[in-house]
């Protein structure tokens, strides 16, 4: 049967992409942000998974609240990414070292 | 009355120094010389008061200045015979010196300074002589030396003025130390500073002794000596008397005042006022007059053949010092004093001589320039002579009563020391009779030599007034050696203290030899102000008749001397220079003591401050310190700068990497 | 049965979608493989009976978020040749952090244990008896959580203002009314009255 277990695993699993994704492309932010699409989606999961096991909706109410914090996010980083692109005609980030200290 | 004359000079010296800029120089010069004959006149009213009429000794109290425990120490100033004849000396002297400065210090910007300075000097100096204790004579003690720091670097710009003040100041601080040493001892010895209080205790401590290091130390010998010790250093006695030739750099008035008459007979005075403490030491006297006979005999030798004007006066000074020593410590306290007295007014008029000599040839000081200058400056050459005839002991002049009464006491005392006192004596008045006429001949016979000095060349030269004499001047100036120039006489407000103190050194001697060195009237005259020992000044005046002419025949001996090698056969001294030039070195020199202090005291004190202040200072203390701190934040903020990249990735990196260890942390 | 397969290939089916898009070189197929995702993640929570949150999966996110991803990728000139470059520099780095993320999280999910009063059922949940699983997030949304609800309604506010001003851009040469300015005009300032001599011109 699928457990609760099963559910984590996933959602664990999933994180963890996440977080690799944004070690591997450093270059590139429009994957940075999709990777982090991904995290939050593996916080979704975890989230109703548990909502289900525990009979409770609150699990579900607060994913709700995540998409939607997500869905801003996205807006704004992708705003801020065009606005980049139009100042520098590059999206690569790592050259953006203007704030060295 | 005492009080106003002891604070008056005080009260002048304040407002002229402080206010000198506000009410100009001539108020402020006027102010401080009158002050000062004021004072001058009260303190011959006073001293006239003891001399004549049977004054009894009397203490003025001004202020409570210390309570604190067993300490108890006034402000008070005592009043007596002694105290009354250096008033004298010091009001005197001071004021004909202020006189004196109205002509020689007219062209100086700075002249309501120097007369603060001057009356500044004087106050201290009557603290010093009217002191109740021990504390308030060292308050005088030290306020003198302060003065004459100020007044010999009175020219600050001059580096050699510095130095000089600077020597005077730090080798009297030698003497100080003793000195304090000595107060401090007196203190615990006889719990009180006391100094009616002190004397009058002791005949209960003499004898006294203290163990020290194993051996037991006699308490008054050991007392006696440190005070001496501040007395060496004031007096420049030998040890402590490199100061003094040096001190010569600043203003003649100020040499006059302070290095002939006043300061340097401070530790005289000092002996004479604690005579009761050193008559209970035998040891001490011996010694004093061991090291005032030595002394005597250096400054003579070094004077001889020295070619600064001023400084020749300054070893003489020195020699007399050693004297005036010498005779205190064969217990002739009286004699020392007379000699103080009439070398005060011989010596400030040999100093206030040669600075007419000096403002006439435009502050030329060495006499190979000199010569011939009696025609010119007639006055001063007059002046010059009766000063020379008074210290080298003329007949009937003051040094004549005053230098042969120290020699009979040193004679008649019959102690070892004493004897061998007479003797170098002996020598050194002929000595010094030598080196005095060397000065007058050099100074004002013979033949004009002054062309070849620099500052006569720019007198002639730059001199706008002179300027159409100078083409026939020109023809006569290789013939005659003047190189145009003619000096001229002193203002009158220089040669009326010259004339004052002319008077007073022919007539001093006469006047008051009885009362200071005769044997019942002397006791009459001190009233135990001093030690005075009858018997003493009774079998001086019994002694053989060689050792009474003594001195006058070492007066015609030195006068001859000079007189041949100066003025019959000038190729004499440039002959013995080839012919000795080791012994000629050593003399002009200074015996090599400056030398000598240099690489034992001030090279290895210089080498330990450079070392504590490298490597003490700068590469320990400030290394771990402040500058340390400092670079250490530098190297921590570099550091830490390199954290920010940037680079948004980077802050990510950080981020998860915090992530990963907060989520560690919280599972722990 | 059916239930088990299902999971399966959805779970599959996404993990494998999610290291596509982490790995792909092109973005747009990145974009897509999101998308993929997505689906599939809606798929599970269906599964889990939360279909509300499934359908807004899809049409927020899949229809809203991933459509954004995709406008910005087209839009934008991106050359990924240049992009590809330095990735492999990272990689151990990024390993140790994702294994130790890894291996953090499955020790709590492996060790946890439900709470006081609180029933782990092996059974799914279903909404109360009546209820629908829309009613029932409703019923909580809008009594318990109505400050949230409303505080996440501003937020998305802010983010909408934020996205517009951030991008936009002021264009030269255009007139615009400026309602302040044209208020605050004073007779003085536009009107002035002056004499005009035979012959003679104005100097405005």
């Amino acid at each position: 049967m699928i457990g609760l277990t099963h559910y984590l695993a996933v959602s664990a699993a999933l994180f963890v992409m996440g977080v690799f994704g944004i070690f591997l492309n450093r270059r590139n932010i429009i994957i940075i942000l999709m990777a982090l699409e991904l995290i939050l989606l593996a916080v979704n999961i975890n989230l109703v998974a548990f909502s289900a096991f525990l009979h409770q909706v609150h699990g579900q109410i607060f994913a709700m609240f995540v998409l939607t914090v997500a869905a801003g996010e996205a807006a704004i980083g992708l705003a801020i990414l065009v606005i980049y692109f139009r100042g520098r005609g590059t999206v690569a980030v790592d050259q953006a070292d203007l704030m060295k200290g | 009355m005492i009080t106003i004359l002891v604070f008056l000079p005080l009260l002048t010296a304040l407002v002229a120094g402080l206010g000198g800029r506000i009410i100009g120089h001539t108020a402020a010069k006027a102010l401080t010389t009158g002050g000062l004959f004021v004072s001058a006149a009260l303190a011959w009213v006073i001293f006239t008061g003891f001399w004549l009429n049977d004054t009894a000794g009397y203490t003025v109290p001004v202020l409570d200045w210390i309570e604190s425990g067993g300490l108890s120490v006034q402000w008070a100033l005592k009043v007596d015979t002694l105290t009354a004849v250096m008033l004298v000396v010091v009001t005197s002297v001071s004021a004909l010196v202020h006189l004196y400065s109205w002509g020689y210090m007219e062209e100086d910007p700075s002249q309501s300074r120097f007369f603060a300075y001057l009356s500044l000097f004087t106050f201290a100096m009557l603290m010093l002589v009217t002191a109740d204790n021990l504390v308030q004579m060292f308050f005088g003690w030290e306020g003198v030396g302060l003065a004459s720091y100020l007044l010999i670097g009175f020219w600050y710009h001059k580096p050699s003025a510095n130095a000089a003040a600077i020597k005077a100041f730090v080798v009297n601080r030698v003497g100080d130390f003793g000195f304090s040493l000595g107060i401090f001892g007196t203190f615990m010895v006889f719990g009180t500073v006391s100094i009616d209080a002190i004397l009058a205790a002791v005949p209960q401590h003499s004898g006294q002794t203290f163990s020290f290091l194993g051996s037991q130390v006699d308490v008054m010998t050991c007392l006696c000596l440190l005070l001496f010790v501040g007395a060496m250093g004031k007096s420049a006695q030998l040890g402590l008397h490199t100061w003094l030739p040096d001190a010569m750099e600043g203003p003649t008035p100020v040499s006059a005042l302070i290095h002939a008459a006043t300061m340097v007979t401070a530790g005289v005075f000092m002996v004479c006022r604690l005579s009761p403490m050193f008559e209970a030491s035998p040891t001490a006297q011996a010694v004093v007059c061991v090291i005032g006979a030595c002394t005597a005999l250096f400054a003579a030798t070094v004077g001889m053949v020295q070619n600064d004007i001023k400084r020749v006066i300054a070893y003489s000074t020195c020699s007399q010092l050693g004297y005036m020593f010498f005779a205190a410590g064969s217990g002739a306290y009286g004699a020392a004093m007379f000699h103080l007295f009439t070398h005060a007014f011989f010596k400030a008029l040999l100093f206030l001589g040669a600075g007419s000599v000096i403002h006439a040839m435009h502050h030329e000081q060495d006499m190979r320039f000199y010569g011939g200058l009696r025609r010119h400056i007639p006055i001063t050459f007059w002046m010059m002579t009766i000063g020379t005839l008074a210290l080298t002991g003329f007949f009937f002049t003051a040094g004549y009563y005053s230098k042969d009464a120290i020699l009979e006491a040193a004679f008649a005392s019959g102690t070892s020391h004493g004897t061998f006192a007479f003797f170098v004596g002996a020598i050194v008045a002929a000595l010094t009779s030598f080196y005095s006429w060397r000065l007058v001949f050099l100074t004002f016979f013979g033949k004009p030599r002054w062309a070849g000095s620099e500052h006569i060349q720019h007198a002639a030269h730059g001199d706008h007034g002179h300027g159409h004499d100078d083409h026939h001047a020109h023809d006569h100036a290789h013939d005659d050696g003047t190189a145009g120039y003619h000096p001229h006489e002193s203002p009158l407000s220089m040669l009326i203290p010259l004339f004052v103190l002319g008077a007073g050194a022919l007539l001093a001697g006469w006047v008051w030899h009885g009362s200071f060195v005769g044997a019942e009237e002397g006791a009459g005259f001190w009233r135990g102000s001093l030690a005075f020992r009858e018997h003493l000044m009774h079998a001086m005046h019994e002694v053989p008749a060689w050792v009474v002419y003594t001195p006058s025949v070492a007066f015609f001996l030195g006068l001859g001397l000079a007189w041949h090698v100066f003025l019959n056969k000038p190729s004499i001294p440039i002959w013995w220079q080839k012919e000795v030039p080791g012994l000629y070195q050593f003399l002009l020199r200074k015996w090599y003591f400056d030398e000598l202090y240099d690489a034992i005291f001030v090279k290895p004190a210089q080498w330990f401050g450079r070392l504590f202040w490298t490597r003490g200072d700068q590469q320990t203390i400030d290394r771990f310190g402040p500058n340390g701190a400092a670079d250490m934040v530098v190297v921590g903020a570099g550091l830490a700068r390199r954290f920010q990249t940037g680079y948004v990735y980077s802050y990510a990196l950080v981020m998860l990497i915090g992530l990963a260890a907060a989520a560690a942390w919280m599972m722990r | 049965m059916t239930a088990v397969f299902a999971f399966y290939l959805f779970a599959v089916t996404l993990l494998i979608g999610g290291f596509l898009v982490i790995t792909s070189r092109n973005p747009v197929h990145s974009v897509l493989w999101l998308i993929v995702c997505f689906f599939n993640a809606a798929g599970l929570f269906i599964l889990l009976g939360a279909e509300f949150l499934a359908m807004l999966l899809v049409i927020v996110y899949v229809g809203a978020v991933a459509v954004l991803f995709l406008f910005v990728v087209m839009m934008l000139d991106i050359d990924f040749k240049a992009l590809q470059r330095g990735a492999l520099k990272n990689l151990p780095l990024g390993l140790a952090i994702s294994g130790i993320i890894l291996t953090e999280v499955l020790l709590v999910a492996t060790g946890w244990q439900a709470g006081q009063g609180v029933i782990l059922h092996e059974a799914l949940a279903g909404p109360p008896e009546g209820m629908t699983n829309t009613q029932w997030i409703g019923s909580q949304l809008y009594t318990r959580y109505f400050f949230v609800f409303s505080m996440s309604g501003l937020l998305l506010l802010a983010s909408m203002i934020g996205a517009i001003v951030l991008t936009h851009r002021r264009r030269i040469g255009n007139r615009r009314q400026d309602i302040a300015v044209q208020n605050a005009r004073t007779p003085a300032g536009t009107l002035g009255v002056g004499k005009a001599g035979l012959g003679q011109g104005v100097e405005l």
